[in-house]
């Protein structure tokens, strides 16, 4: 069986990142649900919280691990699979890519310093406040890193002369035209999905009745709040995305909204299929959404699919990506809408069994929704790495052995994330909570009871 | 100084870095393994563990550092090694992948399985023999280019002496460098039989260092005559290289101030690395890419060291932090906390 090398590459691009996304995901949130997690606890001298953040940052250190060898991976990745765009786009883009490396150097020796320091300060803020470094530098990776994808959907900051980058400023790339939305969008829906992941352990834990349920009920209180705060934040950063996709990359808003002509009072698509005359059938119609979406107002003009040339649309199965990355926002807004309000009125148990389900349900949705996400925008930008500039077809290497390395790398995906999982499984199923509670603070016992 | 010079020289340092980090790092992979399988792992693998945990994931980040930088400030290496290097590249990131792994699984998952260990070992010899491959091609004539399709001549690259010298360099520089290393640390921790131990293998890994050294010179001379002229221009550098080299093997024979035997052996690579580097100049692969030709725009070379510079101003205070917390307090070095 013959392969195509440029199928291949952005097949090996792809898994890299949808195994990586997940680890850099944790990696940006998780710091900061620690940090607060530590902040709270000292703050109301509850050793609860105590606990949740040293229990936190155990499982962090692991999935930090795979995320710092996988963000190798695909730094590396970047050159040996699409070395012709590196050598365009270095020229223009080096900058955030150099700092993002810069950010991470930062994050870790941070890490590394609060993670083996719980105990040698005098002071309880000392070493609080050494978690503050690890949350800026985690999101500052996301920033730089977001500002280089953004760049190849909307490149700036250079004139190309006779193929050649001229008058460059690498200022302008990063701060090229779709970075604002984007960062914004990134990091909101990391806190979120990290939000909703800590939420869904702690819902998890109080369904199976494990024991310590004030101990995951305090958890559980801090990480909805905290998801319904983000899911508002990111929801708005999606809007603003969207109004951004319609001024400068219509194609993609088109594509991923199954609209095919120019017009005015456009309505919004949600699900459906497309029929063999590529009519759309079976929809969700909601009259003029979509003028209102991307201008913000219902009698807008909204460019069609048929504005761009033809071999340079991007795949219609974005529709789908884009539109189950919405809902699962949504559904998360609800259920910490919910709970909060159900928490609210003493009358009822906020924690009965059909809203911890729900919230159980949260956290891989999210995870899921950060997927769906990411290959919208990359799918979306097709048939692009440099958005009118290079295609992904000129930027690919030749070499005839990226097939083998893609299998190689399955290879080690495979076992690492089996590894991930296990190493997990292990590390709590020996360390019960109510283990530890007893075991380090006897006094909390008799709370823990009442 | 031209900003190209700048950006190589602070590239050059950056890999200077990793050199001696790394090294310390494989070298203890190779010798917490050595250790388990003759028995001796109760001495020595508790000062291993201590002083590693805290701090792999900055020996990472100085990797990752220097091939940024390098397609940063020269994009045509992105291009020619990126195109090349893409098997043996591709196998150093899947050894970096299972050896960064094992500190996670290792240290924080289960009990020390024999697999696990094999392979900690393992990947400590295998990644720097992998990415020295980078080094041999630069010195030319292992790369082919045809209608813009860059690719690596294998059979050349492996019947070539130049590029086995280099692998066995790697190597026994890695466990020298670490053994002198871990001798250094355990005298810090006061831990006198690990202390014996290591001292051993420091004093044993020092006689093939140098006659590997020697041996890659001579298959240098006979597959890049102008590098290894340059290099004979430069013998005082490498003089000096060995000096250090004889006054670090001395201390560590004596049994005396490790800190200073570390210290010369520092600067030993130092100085052999820079006069390598120096005779190089100013090719980063012969003859294809040259530092003036291939540099990037002025206004990314600026920015990148505007960047570095202010990278560094945060960077060098963490970095002392970590090591006055980690490496140089005697209590965390012993155990004690």
């Amino acid at each position: 069986m013959e392969f195509d090398t440029v199928t291949v590459s952005r097949l090996i691009t792809a898994m890299t990142l949808i195994f990586h996304i997940v680890f850099a995901t944790l990696g940006v949130g998780v710091p900061l649900f620690i940090s607060l997690a530590e902040f709270i606890g000292i703050k109301k001298k509850d050793k609860h919280y105590e606990l949740l953040a040293k229990r936190w940052s155990r499982g962090f250190v692991i999935s930090v691990a795979i995320g710092v060898v996988t963000g190798t991976a695909i730094a590396l990745q970047l050159s040996l699979v699409w070395p012709n765009f590196m050598e365009l786009a270095g020229n223009v883009i080096a900058l955030p890519l150099f700092m993002e490396v810069f950010a991470f150097f930062f994050e870790a020796i941070f890490l590394g310093i609060y993670l083996y320091t719980w105990d040698r300060f005098k002071g309880k803020y000392t070493h609080w406040l050494l978690s503050l470094p690890v949350i800026i530098g985690a999101g500052m990776s996301a920033v730089f890193i977001s500002t280089v994808n953004s760049f190849m959907n909307s490149p700036d900051g250079f004139t190309m002369v006779n193929g050649e980058f001229v008058g460059v400023n690498p200022l302008q790339a990063m701060l090229n035209p779709s970075t604002p939305t984007r960062v914004f969008h990134v990091l909101g829906g990391s806190y979120l999905t990290v939000a909703a992941i800590l939420a869904t352990i702690a819902a998890f834990a109080l369904l199976k009745k494990k024991g310590a349920a004030e101990y995951h009920k305090k958890a559980l209180k801090m990480t909805v709040i905290s998801m319904f705060v983000f899911s508002v934040l990111t929801a708005l950063g999606g809007d603003l995305s969207a109004k951004y996709l319609a001024k400068h990359q219509s194609e993609k808003l088109a594509a991923a909204e199954w609209h095919f002509e120019t017009e005015g009072n456009a309505d919004l698509i949600l699900f459906g299929w497309l029929n063999e005359d590529n009519e759309v059938v079976g929809e969700i119609r909601v009259p003029g959404f979509l003028s209102f979406l991307a201008h913000g107002d219902f009698t807008s003009e909204v460019l069609g699919l048929e504005e761009t040339p033809e071999g340079e649309r991007p795949p219609l199965i974005i529709h789908y990506l884009f539109d189950l990355m919405v809902m699962i926002g949504f559904f998360l807004l609800g259920i910490s809408f919910l709970y909060l309000v159900l928490s609210r009125f003493k009358r009822w148990e906020v924690h009965n069994k059909f809203i911890l389900w729900l919230l159980a349900l949260g956290g891989p949705l999210a995870m899921l929704a950060v997927e769906f996400g990411w290959v919208f925008a990359e799918l979306g930008r097709q048939p692009w790495i440099l958005r009118g500039y290079m295609t992904v077809e000129e930027a690919a290497t030749k070499s005839p052995y990226i097939v083998h390395m893609f299998f190689l790398f399955l290879a080690l995906y495979i076992v690492l994330g089996t590894l991930f999982v296990l190493t997990l499984r292990k590390l709590f199923k020996d360390n019960p909570v109510e283990l530890e509670l007893e075991k380090y603070y006897p006094e909390l016992k008799k709370g823990d009871k009442k | 100084m031209s900003y190209e010079v700048i950006g190589i020289s602070v590239l050059w340092i950056f890999l200077y870095g990793y050199l001696i980090v790394a090294s310390i790092d494989f070298g203890a992979g190779f010798f917490a393994y050595y250790a388990k399988i003759t028995k001796q792992d109760h001495i020595i693998n508790q000062i291993i563990s201590r002083y590693l945990s805290p701090v792999w994931e900055v020996t990472n980040v100085f990797l990752v550092f220097f091939f940024v930088g390098i397609v940063g400030f020269f994009p045509s290496t992105a291009y020619y090694y990126g195109s090349a290097l893409l098997v043996p590249a591709s196998f150093a990131i899947i050894l970096i992948a299972i050896r960064g792994s094992f500190y996670a699984f290792e240290n924080y998952g289960s009990k020390q399985s024999n697999v696990y260990m094999f392979l900690y070992g393992a990947t400590g010899l295998f990644i720097p023999a992998s990415l020295s491959v980078a080094l041999t091609i630069s010195e030319g004539g292992f790369i082919t280019e045809q209608n813009g399709h860059v690719s690596l001549k294998y059979f050349e690259l492996f019947t070539s002496p130049l590029a086995w010298s280099i692998v066995a360099l790697a190597i026994v520089s890695v466990l020298f460098i670490s053994a002198s290393f871990i001798t250094y640390y355990a005298s810090r921790a006061n831990d006198i039989p690990a202390l014996h131990l290591v001292r051993k293998w420091a004093l044993f890994w020092a006689t093939p260092t140098i006659i590997m050294a020697l041996t890659t010179m001579i298959a240098l001379s006979q597959r890049n005559q102008q590098n290894f002229e340059n290099m004979i221009d430069l013998w005082w550098v490498f003089g000096l290289s060995m000096a250090f080299f004889l006054i670090a093997i001395s201390l560590l024979y004596i049994g005396k101030y490790y800190g200073v035997a570390f210290i010369a052996i520092m600067l030993q690579f130092l100085f052999a690395f820079s006069g390598y580097g120096m005779a190089k100049f100013p090719y980063l692969l012969y003859p294809q890419i040259n530092i003036e030709d291939s540099v990037t725009n002025p206004s990314m070379g600026i920015a990148l060291i505007v960047a570095f510079i202010g990278g560094l101003l945060l960077l060098v205070p963490s970095l002392i932090l970590l090591m006055r917390l980690f490496l140089f307090d005697a209590n965390y070095a012993k155990g004690k906390k």
